[in-house]
């Protein structure tokens, strides 16, 4: 579990086009360079916004890698609450849940 | 010179980023809101606008985070989304680096704060000054206020962040003005997103216009989260502005829940 090093590469490719361009032609070129597991890293290649979410990754930082990867708005709604129901709760951050139901 | 103006206002990226989903009237009416405060603080005549914001890991990561950080830049660059997804064009936007040192060096005296020679504008400054300052013409000085990434500042702190910052605008010849600008109670970028509790954002704006310190204070932050969301926590910029504005009344001239905007939309002016 590396949620730590999933944000900051999503954070870093949210303020940098150069990298995001990068990212975008190979990702594995960008990926290396950050600690992740198999379980991340599958995550962020699919992507899999849903599972992203279900990881903890904030979605101050999360909307903008759902946007970068063309999920219009309520497709990127839509994909955190199909991986509440297909993963269940939130495993860590702020968002972390017990319950099933997102954040309420 | 002093404050000249001191106001709150709602921030979140679908306000220009959706705009175009919104009901017409809920749209007409809070941009007109916006537009109105912007009369109202050109009336002022400032030379600065101080805007404290909670900004969103544009600037500041896990890495090294700042509770309290100042703007001490030449010029800042935002937004730093896609502006087609935001609907705000990327601009340069007019700094003054000597004004805020000096104001940061009056802060430090009661409360430590980092500060920035960069910074990229998120949101959370690029939609107010979108509407408040559309010509990019007023110098800005931002300011952020961790409340994204806890531990959070307390919200004591946040009040007495405030009441510094008004110390520091007293001591400077400049006419300033400060915007703070945060969601009340919301779930931006959760499923949740576009939940919004009335009730709650109601009590707390009745506090925040009677500028009832023990009141907005009394809030820990498991009950925020609770009933206000992760997105609750952004009280603490319009605590800084009430600490700002110490034993003056303000006023909320529009409150409307607009779940596209996944905001209760707000715009309050202090009455100084
Ligand atoms: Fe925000």
């Amino acid at each position: 579990m590396s949620l730590y090093y999933t944000q900051k590469l999503l954070y870093n490719l949210n303020r940098d086009p150069a990298l995001q361009a990068a990212y975008l032609a190979d990702k594995d070129s960008v990926l290396k360079n950050y600690t992740l597991d198999e379980e991340e890293l599958a995550a962020l290649k699919k992507p899999d916004i849903g599972m992203l979410y279900i990881l903890g990754v904030n979605g101050q930082i999360l909307m903008h890698y759902a946007a970068m990867c063309g999920y219009a708005w309520p497709e990127y709604i839509q994909a955190m609450r199909d991986g509440l129901a297909k993963h269940g709760n939130v495993r860590a951050g702020i968002y972390a849940t017990t319950d099933g139901k997102g954040a309420i | 010179m002093s404050l000249v103006f001191a106001g709150v206002c709602s921030h979140a990226p679908g306000i220009t980023g959706r705009a175009h989903m919104a009901d017409p009237d809920d749209k007409a009416t809070f941009h007109a809101a916006f537009d109105e405060m912007r009369v109202a603080l050109e009336a002022t005549k400032p030379d600065a606008l101080i805007v404290i914001a909670a900004e969103h890991f544009a600037n500041f990561f896990m890495d090294n985070m700042p509770a309290y950080c100042m703007g001490m830049g030449q010029e800042y660059h935002g937004p730093i989304e896609d502006p087609d997804w935001l609907g705000i064009a990327r601009t340069t936007i007019p700094g003054n680096p000597d004004l805020s040192q000096r104001i940061i060096q009056t802060v430090q005296q009661d409360v430590d704060l980092a500060y920035a020679e960069e910074w990229k504008f998120d949101h959370g400054i690029s939609v107010p000054l979108n509407f408040l300052t559309p010509r990019y013409d007023l110098d800005i000085i931002p300011v952020n206020i961790n409340c994204q990434g806890p531990p959070l500042t307390p919200l004591h702190r946040a009040w007495k962040f405030g009441e510094a910052l008004r110390k520091a605008c007293d001591a400077v010849p400049e006419r300033i003005a400060i915007v703070g600008t945060g969601g009340i109670s919301h779930w931006p970028a959760t499923p949740d997103s576009g939940k919004i509790n009335v009730a709650w954002d109601k009590a707390f704006l009745d506090e925040w216009q009677a500028n009832d310190k023990d009141a907005m204070l009394r809030y820990t932050d498991a009950e925020t989260l609770r009933d206000a969301g992760q997105g609750g926590f952004e009280i603490r910029t319009f605590i800084a502005v009430s600490g700002a504005t110490a034993g003056s009344t303000a006023k909320v001239h529009y409150y409307r829940p607009i779940p596209i905007f996944a905001v209760g939309c707000t715009v309050g002016i202090v009455e100084l």
